[in-house]
């Protein structure tokens, strides 16, 4: 049988391994993708709740979980024409290479 | 024209007269050292302007003269005073009222301008040649200007502060050129001496000067409304002042005490004779045109303050009087030919004042007039002596110049003869007006003057004919004596002509030329003042009095007495001339007194004892009183520092480190949170997830 627990604990441990990612890669691209892992744990999640919750019949958390998906798509063409424009400018995608956002 | 009115042309130009050599004193002080020709030709060009400006306007002041009405002011036709036309402007307001200034031209003034530009001119041409070699001629043509400018200036105007400025610059111009040889301590001194002494004469003018000003209200000597100082004196005189004396009394005692200064007086003669340190021409302008003729001419303009105090009037001719004798015997023991005629000079300023003192103000002018001449004359010629014999002065060292001078000689001879006042010779008419007044004066005690007087006749044609006989005849006893000799009081290096040493030499023409012109006035301008109706210079300068009638009492004794001390003279020393080294026959005659008259009557050392001493008392007191104030102020600076030091420690310890020290942690706890921000996007995100972290585990375990 498989509860919200088992949902959740993989949630936690698709955003666990997207946050490890994100912080502790370089290049900029699989910044993003752990990026993306961490949004998906979080519709995970969602989904999970709204299977679970007290309402499944209202579609609110597929609907949600859908404007998530379609926001992160946004998001990651936003991201990658960043990493494009940053290619340009540093000619490198390190991220240890962009220091200048500091005051 | 309403003749109130009419202001001849001259008068409203009379400020050139003295502006000119103002203006090239001014430019030639700017010129650089090596522009000698541009200086000097500036100053003596300048200078014969202004003699020209003075002549046309004796000319002007003679013609009014000629004609008894024109010109004159109604009030003037009334009481027969002196014609005189004045020019006013204002210098600057204060308050309500206004400081006016002017310049007049009357007949004292033409005369006095144009003999002080003439023999002042004369004298810079003379300076051409004396002064060649020097090196700061620009210097010395620069002052000399400004000697004759102020000089000028005081003749001209009609104010008694013009008139004191003009006054203090003459002592100014002369303190420069006294000191002119400035690295000489004995020149530094002589100058320091002469502007010292005057200044005690000065502080007596200038009180004077105020007190006039608070009694009258003005300096104007003459208004054209007739409320000038001078026109006040019947008020003045009818008000008390000090010692008994009416107001009038005092303030022209207080002013005589400045013409003492200026003219040698006793008991302020002593830096005449030191003023000798000067280049000669100095001496001359000095003696003859400028400063000492300042004196008199100042007692001459503000008469009518004399003339309201009889008492004031009997001083001034005793204090002349016994200035002339004086400074007639100390004149006789006398080595240094310019020592002699400073102190000359000394005694006929002691005439004039006597003149002044006995009513005789005409009589003083017209000596101070012809002294001018002759006494510029003898200066000039004893420079052309000096200059001729290598800078020798000691008149025992010279002798036989007279083969070897020619016409320093002769105009040097006239000169004498005009000094001693033998007829028919400048000095001749003019010392015979001054003891004609003082025979007149009154009887009894009051012919001691006129006595006194005479006596410096004979003492004075002794002198000068000692001075010739021992210069410029016999024997040269300079030269091979002379090897290796340094004296004292020669003259300067850098005027030395190098010829041939030992053998007296004539100066060049431009030296020369202006004696001639000079022993030309002394020997015929006395004409200007025979006496008998036709005396001229009375006329002019003094028409209220009557003209004198020739008194032969006076001329005989005079003429006499003149004629016995060049006789004198010549049995002592022209006789059997003296040889080289052999002491001075007068020592044999006089003994012990003529040490006392040689050392001067010890008036410098009487001073040296009195005056000198006090004020070195004075000096030393004062110093400790100063020294005890400085104590009290360094204790005061002391005490001041201490608590400032306090407060200082305080500031620093107290206040600054509780703002510097939070200052400081506010520093370092920012250098920490700014390191947090380095600027790598992944260690924002590391501390956001961390955070997150530690909020999570805090929201679950609570």
């Amino acid at each position: 049988m498989t509860t919200l627990a088992h949902f959740q604990l993989l949630a936690s441990m698709l955003f666990a391994v997207g946050l490890f990612g994100a912080v502790t890669r370089r290049n900029a691209i699989v910044v993003l993708l752990s990026i993306e892992i961490m949004f998906n744990a979080a519709n995970l999640s969602l989904v999970a709740f709204w299977r679970y919750g007290p309402h499944p019949e209202q579609l609110s958390g597929v609907v949600f979980a859908i404007f998530g998906i379609t926001i992160a798509a946004a998001e990651a063409a936003v991201g990658l024409a960043l990493v494009i424009v940053i290619y340009r400018y540093y000619k490198s995608i390190e991220v240890d290479k962009m220091r200048s956002l500091k005051g | 024209m309403n003749p109130a009115t009419h202001i001849p042309w001259i008068a409203s130009y009379l400020w050139l007269i003295p502006l000119l050599p103002f203006a090239a004193a001014g430019v030639s002080a700017l010129l650089p050292q090596r522009c000698r020709k541009t200086s000097a030709g500036l100053a003596i060009g300048v200078i014969v302007v202004s003699t020209l400006l003075s002549f046309c306007a004796l000319a002007e002041s003679i013609l009014h003269g000629l004609e008894p009405h024109a010109g004159r002011t109604w009030s003037a036709m009334q009481t027969h005073e002196v014609w005189h036309s004045l020019i006013e402007f204002t210098w600057f307001n204060y308050g309500t009222t206004s400081l006016k200034l002017g310049f007049v031209l009357d007949p004292l003034t033409a005369a006095m301008a144009t003999m002080v530009s003439l023999v002042s001119a004369l004298i810079f041409i003379y300076s051409l040649g004396y002064m060649s070699r020097d090196k700061n001629f620009t210097r010395f043509f620069t002052f000399l200007s400004l000697f004759a400018g102020a000089m000028l200036g005081l003749v001209v105007t009609n104010n008694l502060l013009l008139f004191f400025i003009c006054w203090e610059l003459v002592g100014l111009a002369s303190y420069l050129l006294i000191g002119f040889w400035y690295h000489r301590p004995s020149a530094a001194a002589a100058a320091k001496k002469a502007f010292i002494v005057t200044k005690i004469g000065d502080t007596g003018f200038f009180a004077g000067l105020l007190w006039l000003y608070h009694a009258t209200g003005t300096l104007q000597f003459y208004t054209p409304d007739h409320t000038g100082a001078l026109e006040q004196v019947t008020a003045l005189a009818g008000l008390p002042g000090i010692m008994g004396l009416s107001l009038a009394g005092t303030i022209a005692l207080l002013i005589f005490c400045g013409a003492v200064g200026k003219s040698g007086q006793w008991p302020l003669h002593v830096w005449l004779p030191d003023a000798m340190e000067g280049p000669t021409p100095v001496s001359a302008l000095i003696h003859a045109a400028t400063m000492v003729a300042a004196g008199v001419f100042l007692v001459a303009r503000t008469y009518p303050l004399f003339q309201a105090s009889p008492q004031v009037l009997t001083l001034v001719a005793w204090i002349g009087a016994f200035t002339a004798i004086m400074a007639a015997t100390i004149a006789v023991a006398q080595n240094d030919i310019k020592r002699i005629l400073a102190y000359s000079t000394v005694s006929q300023l002691g005439y004039m004042v006597m003149g002044l003192g006995v009513g005789g103000m005409a009589a003083a002018m017209f000596h101070l007039l012809m002294h001018g001449f002759f006494k510029a004359l003898l200066f000039l010629g004893a420079g052309s002596v000096i200059h001729g014999c290598h800078n020798e002065q000691d008149i025992f060292k010279m002798g036989g110049v007279k083969k070897h001078m020619p016409i320093t000689f002769w105009t040097y001879f006239v000169g004498t003869l005009a000094l001693a006042g033998i007829f028919p010779l400048a000095g001749f008419w003019s010392k015979d007006e001054v003891l004609t007044a003082a025979f007149r004066w009154g009887g009894g005690l009051h012919k001691g003057p006129f006595v006194l007087g005479c006596l410096g006749v004979f003492l004075t044609a002794f002198y000068m004919w000692r001075q010739v006989c021992l210069v410029f005849l016999g024997e040269y006893r300079g030269g091979k004596a002379r090897a290796g000799h340094k004296h004292v009081g020669q003259e300067e290096a850098e005027t030395h002509h190098e010829t041939a040493p030992g053998v007296p030499h004539e100066s060049p023409a431009v030296m020369t030329v202006p004696l001639i012109i000079l022993a030309v006035f002394s020997a015929f301008m006395g004409f200007s003042g025979l006496p008998e109706h036709a005396n001229f210079i009375h006329h002019f300068l003094n028409p209220e009095h009557a003209p004198h009638v020739v008194n032969w009492f006076v001329i005989g004794t005079a003429s006499a007495l003149a004629f016995a001390g060049l006789g004198a003279g010549h049995l002592l020393y022209g006789v059997k001339p003296l040889a080289p080294d052999e002491p001075d026959p007068l020592k044999a005659k006089l003994g012990k007194l003529r040490d006392f008259l040689r050392d001067k009557w010890y008036c410098d050392e009487l001073y040296e004892a009195t005056v000198v001493r006090f004020v070195r008392i004075a000096a030393v007191v004062v110093d400790l009183g100063d020294r005890l104030l400085d104590g009290v102020t360094v204790g005061l600076g002391l005490l001041a520092r201490g608590v400032s030091f306090f407060n200082f420690k305080f500031d620093e310890q107290a206040i600054n480190c509780g703002f510097d020290g939070g200052c400081g942690s506010v520093r370092v706890i920012g250098r920490c949170f700014a390191a947090l921000q380095d600027g790598r996007v992944q260690s924002y995100l590391r501390l956001v997830a961390v955070t997150a972290a530690i909020l999570a585990f805090w929201f679950f375990l609570k």
